[in-house]
């Protein structure tokens, strides 16, 4: 193929939230080849039995066409969106990071957790646990500088997405 | 209706949907998992019940029946092996948009995920082999599903549909609704184009120098209106039309402006009318590696118009300058009143001077062949007298895969769609046989051959026990050249001569494996005996097992070696391939 640039797109995906249907969209990126670089799934209307993925995948203009095209044949999906493509948008991602020390390097931890907007939302005499959300950026930053101040464990939910103004999906 | 309130089992409510679906007959092999489903067709007598020897073969007969009526083939099988024997037949199907709804038994719902006796994840192995697929767990949905089913597998691009049936749902009791008519909430194709892209087709058609039809598969699936409308318009444009192997039939093959095959064993003049021309009109194709060689050489001077029903084929393989999403027939519809409507003036001395062309390629006559009266039968010859005797009949032609497919796409001549089935997607030894015993059962009156060799029919030749016990007369044409051929070519080709495993050794005696299976068994092993071979086939009404012994050394060309361009075609055996490493890799 043609050497052509690598783009990174947030897709944002309404299916029938049924059995198997996550299944079905990650069996078409593995059994394909597309890559997946973050994927959030859950219901987001309960009467209509609707889930929202949002999937962050990369790959060159005709690639990501191909995967748009390959999600909207999928029986139960009912809309394909690429975020990245359709004008202003927002993302954001959620972490819990676990912090275990004590004496200045839990007083750091602490200190920088409020310049993030981090929360503590666990604490023990030895350790916090503290939620922060923002950009994926952000979230790699904090946890980047937790490393020295006694970094234990992370957990991240993955980017979910949404376009600015009015506009419904 | 009052019978809509009565209250049924899950099995006898799935043979209503079935037969308000219209099905008439099924494809099946028993099991535990579906005895009640066998139960239910033991008493009654709307839906026929065809049972196969293996039930791959099960899933092929319904392709064949779906192929050549345009109709929903159906399978029916049981859970585990059943199910998984089923997975070739149901990826050939989807591979080639075939319309089939594959009915798998399950353990019941309350053993699902123990390791039950027989118990295999359907769902789970049929999910990327399916265009879609169910387990229905409650009885309450099964005739919506099985509703949907069909109408998913008819709909859009066809392709197989499973639903698997858990054992307690069909001994369930509920009430059925005929839900035949209903609205899927989410899939629905688009099929029709809008008005400024039939506008655009138009006015790119109208300014082509050198224009090309290239029509596959996807314009047979859309009905024989499409094929209609094709020809139609390629006649009141003036351009050459190419079909691809899946395609063949949609255009009358005798018609001048037909350029033949094209592809890896297609004629040189319909690659080089795809290389040299300025405009191709793909419809209902998908620019397939066998079709484009090698993809960055591949009709670079040319604007390419993609008409197809599937988003998904348009820009997958080539950048396309206009991809029209819509069904074949209704866009070719519009095209053909928009282009009588403006009458547009063609270019006549470009296009009489790209016949000229043409008719220089054409000249070269790829598909020649020397028969000595007194060397061995060429497979070739086989197959001309085959369509000689066969072409004031109404015959069908099914194969296998390997050199007699191509030499058989090359030669016979295909004036109808539905007529020619092969296996072209996904490349199933062992489809053809089981295919024509399906297209047999949807016409008894009607001459059906499998044109196969001797490798490939042993796949599923277990299904001359079918071909027995329905009576079907059905005809194995084997050229039988004592090797897996294609295979063959390729070692010859590409690894030094080195044939590595390819040799059919241990042949059984196909006259008699035939007369075991109460078929009668015919074998020819000179040229000048051929024709009465062929006669003696045809006048027999019975399953025909033919033994066509055929020289062992012939190569199927014109040949694209793997890798190279779609015009760098090998005509015959004395050029010699020049294959890079890379097009060692292809397939």
């Amino acid at each position: 193929m043609t050497e052509e640039t690598i783009e990174t797109h947030i897709l944002a995906v309404l299916v029938d939230n049924e059995a198997g249907v996550l299944a079905r969209v990650v069996g078409l990126f593995s059994g394909r080849g597309y890559n997946i670089d973050s994927l959030t799934v859950a219901e987001v209307d309960s009467t209509a039995h609707r889930s929202r993925i949002t999937i962050v995948t990369s790959g060159t203009p005709m690639v990501i066409e191909q995967i748009k095209a390959q999600l909207g044949r999928l029986v139960p999906v009912h809309k394909v969106s690429d975020l990245t493509v359709e004008g202003p948008h927002l993302e954001r991602e959620l972490a819990l990071v676990k912090v275990a020390g004590t004496g200045e390097k839990r007083v750091e931890s602490l200190r920088i957790a409020d310049i993030f907007r981090a929360r503590a939302v666990d604490s023990t005499a030895g350790s916090f646990v503290f939620e922060i959300s923002g950009s994926s950026d952000k979230l790699t930053a904090f946890v980047d500088l937790m490393r020295g101040l006694g970094l234990v464990e992370v957990s991240r939910t993955g980017i979910v997405a949404m376009s600015r103004g009015a506009k419904p999906f | 209706m009052s019978g809509e309130q009565q209250v049924l089992s899950g099995a006898e409510i799935l043979l209503k949907a079935l037969s308000d679906q219209g099905v008439d007959m099924i494809f099946g092999y028993p099991g535990g998992a579906v005895l009640p489903i066998y139960d239910a067709i033991f008493q009654q007598n709307r839906i026929r019940h065809i049972l196969v020897r293996h039930e791959q073969a099960a899933v092929h007969m319904a392709e064949g029946y779906a192929r050549s009526t345009g109709r929903v083939g159906v399978v029916l099988v049981t859970s585990g092996p059943g199910a998984t024997n089923a997975v070739t037949g149901l990826t050939d199907a989807l591979m080639d948009s075939v319309p089939v709804v594959c009915l798998t038994g399950q353990v019941p719902t309350h053993l699902i995920g123990n390791d039950a006796f027989q118990e295999a994840d359907t769902v789970g192995i049929t999910r990327p082999c399916t265009k879609h697929n169910y387990l229905v767990r409650r009885i309450e949905d099964l005739a919506r599903v099985t509703h949907e089913a069909f109408y998913i597998a008819r709909s859009g691009r066809p392709g197989p549909v499973v639903i698997d049936l858990p054992k307690d749902v069909l001994m369930a009791k509920h009430v059925y609704a005929n839900g035949a008519g209903i609205q899927h909430r989410s899939y629905r194709p688009r099929t029709k184009a809008d008005t400024a892209e039939i506008a655009r087709i138009v006015e790119m058609l109208a300014a082509a120098k050198r224009p090309v039809f290239y029509a596959g598969g996807g314009v047979i699936n859309s009905g024989p209106k499409a094929s209609r409308a094709l020809t139609e318009l390629v006649h009141l444009t003036g351009a050459p039309i190419t079909l691809t192997l899946m395609g063949l039939g949609a255009y009358p093959a005798s018609d001048k402006q037909f350029v033949g095959m094209l592809g890896m064993h297609g004629t040189y003049e319909a690659n080089l009318a795809m290389a040299k021309s300025d405009l191709i009109v793909s419809v209902g194709a998908r620019f397939d590696d066998r079709v484009t060689g090698r993809i960055d050489a591949f009709a670079r001077g040319a604007r390419k118009i993609h008409i197809d029903i599937d988003p998904s084929s348009i820009n997958k393989n080539v950048a396309v300058d206009l991809g029209v999403v819509g069904d074949i027939a209704e866009v070719l519809g519009d095209v053909l009143a928009e282009w009588r409507r403006r009458r547009p003036a063609i270019d006549e001395k470009a296009l009489a001077a790209w016949w000229k062309q043409i008719e220089d390629w054409r000249a070269v006559d790829c598909l020649k062949y020397v028969q000595d009266p007194n060397g061995p039968i060429k497979p070739q010859y086989a197959i001309d007298r085959l369509y000689h005797f066969t072409r004031g009949r109404e015959t069908f032609i099914t194969t296998e895969v390997g050199q007699h497919q191509m030499w058989a796409a090359q030669r016979f001549k295909f004036e109808q769609p539905n007529r020619w089935m092969t296996s072209g997607g996904l490349g199933t030894m062992g489809y053809g046989f089981p295919a024509a015993l399906g297209v047999q059962l949807a016409h008894p009156e009607a001459t059906v051959i499998d044109i196969a060799g001797e490798a490939s029919i042993l796949m599923n030749i277990q299904e001359l026990g079918t071909a027995a016990q329905y009576r079907l007369p059905v005809k194995l044409f084997i050229l039988n050249n004592q090797y897996m051929g294609m295979v063959r070519q390729w070692q010859e080709l590409l690894h030094g001569g080195r044939y590595s495993e390819s040799y059919s050794d241990a042949l059984p005696d196909f006259v008699k494996l035939a007369e075991s299976f109460h078929a009668v068994g015919l074998r020819c092993e000179r040229p000048g005996d051929v024709d009465a071979c062929i006669r003696e086939m045809l006048a027999v009404d019975k399953p025909v097992v033919v033994d066509m012994r055929v020289d062992p050394k012939e190569n199927c060309f014109p040949m694209i070696p793997s890798g190279a361009a779609h015009y760098d075609m090998l005509l015959g055996p004395n050029q010699k391939a020049a294959i890079s490493d890379h097009g060692l890799t292809m397939v």
